[in-house]
């Protein structure tokens, strides 16, 4: 069931992006969507390695607009900051405690860190991650606190 | 043109000039700031916001086409790639010893134990 479902989604995929629809292309288009089920297949059978994706699809999304607003917030913020007559730069390099359980949580929120212009997860230990700032203020752990809150609740087994 | 059409088109217009002025000053940002960690903020402007408004804008501009599906998963994966390879640069910095810098008003002890930092090792030999 799901060999048949990857191989339609990558079918799906390949009419997509290709957007010639004659019968020759398309066939070619189906034929390899199926070989590369089956390679995966096989491949499976070796690595065993099954990638689960714990997040809720609904908090994702609600996540994701959230982030949108947060990155034009900040761009405003940086754009400000460099066309500003007086360069005014806090540099400032601080840890950030992140309480995600799955690795891909985690991955989320170090890449939403840094998406947001202004800050840059920069190195990772354990359960924090080191922030670099360029211009910091007392607020941004309480806004870093924040955002770490809303991408452990799109995790799924998350209360 | 109707009306619709004319919304559409000054909206799509609308994202791509600003898009463009968030690339420009993303390049004028590079230049002015002093060193690598706040250049690499600057550049993260052009990354993120201007990145994506200029898909929005080109989206509108294709309207309902395989183009605007093909300009959508072009941003997803610019989205998770972007921040990945500004991390990996920053990281690439800071393993090499390169410290950021702190303001004169900020003490490097306040919240940040540099001596906590990894030490500066060049990995994977």
């Amino acid at each position: 069931m799901r060999t048949i479902l990857s191989a339609l989604a990558l079918f799906g995929l390949w009419l997509l992006m290709s957007g010639i629809y004659k019968p020759l292309v398309v066939g070619l288009g189906a034929a390899s969507a199926v070989f590369a089920v089956y390679m995966v297949r096989r491949m499976d059978r070796v690595d065993q390695d099954h990638l689960k994706i714990p997040l809720n699809p609904f908090h994702f999304i609600a996540y994701g607009i959230w982030l949108l607003w947060e990155v034009v917030k900040s761009n405003v913020t940086v754009t400000k900051l460099i066309l500003a007559p007086h360069l005014n730069l806090r540099q400032h390099l601080f840890r950030v405690p992140n309480t995600q359980k799955s690795e891909l949580a985690e991955v989320i929120f170090a890449n939403s860190i840094t998406l947001t212009p202004g800050t840059i997860t920069v190195e990772t230990e354990g359960d924090a991650f080191w922030v670099h700032a360029v211009s910091y203020d007392e607020g941004d752990h309480e806004a870093l606190a924040d955002m770490d809150r809303r991408v452990t609740s799109i995790e799924t087994g998350a209360a | 043109m109707d009306i619709p059409a004319l919304i559409i088109e000054i909206l799509s217009w609308a994202s791509i000039v600003t898009g463009s002025f968030l690339m420009v000053v993303s390049g004028i940002g590079m230049l002015r700031f002093p060193d690598f960690w706040s250049r690499t903020h600057a550049a993260s402007v052009g990354d993120s916001g201007g990145m994506i408004l200029l898909i929005l804008g080109m989206c509108l501009q294709s309207g309902l086409t395989l183009i605007t599906v093909k300009l959508i998963i072009m941003g997803i994966f610019l989205i998770i790639t972007g921040p990945t390879a500004t991390h990996a640069v920053a990281n690439a910095a800071l393993v090499t010893g390169w410290r950021p810098k702190t303001a004169e008003d900020l003490e490097p002890e306040q919240g940040v134990p540099y001596s906590d930092l990894p030490e500066p090792t060049v990995r994977g030999q």
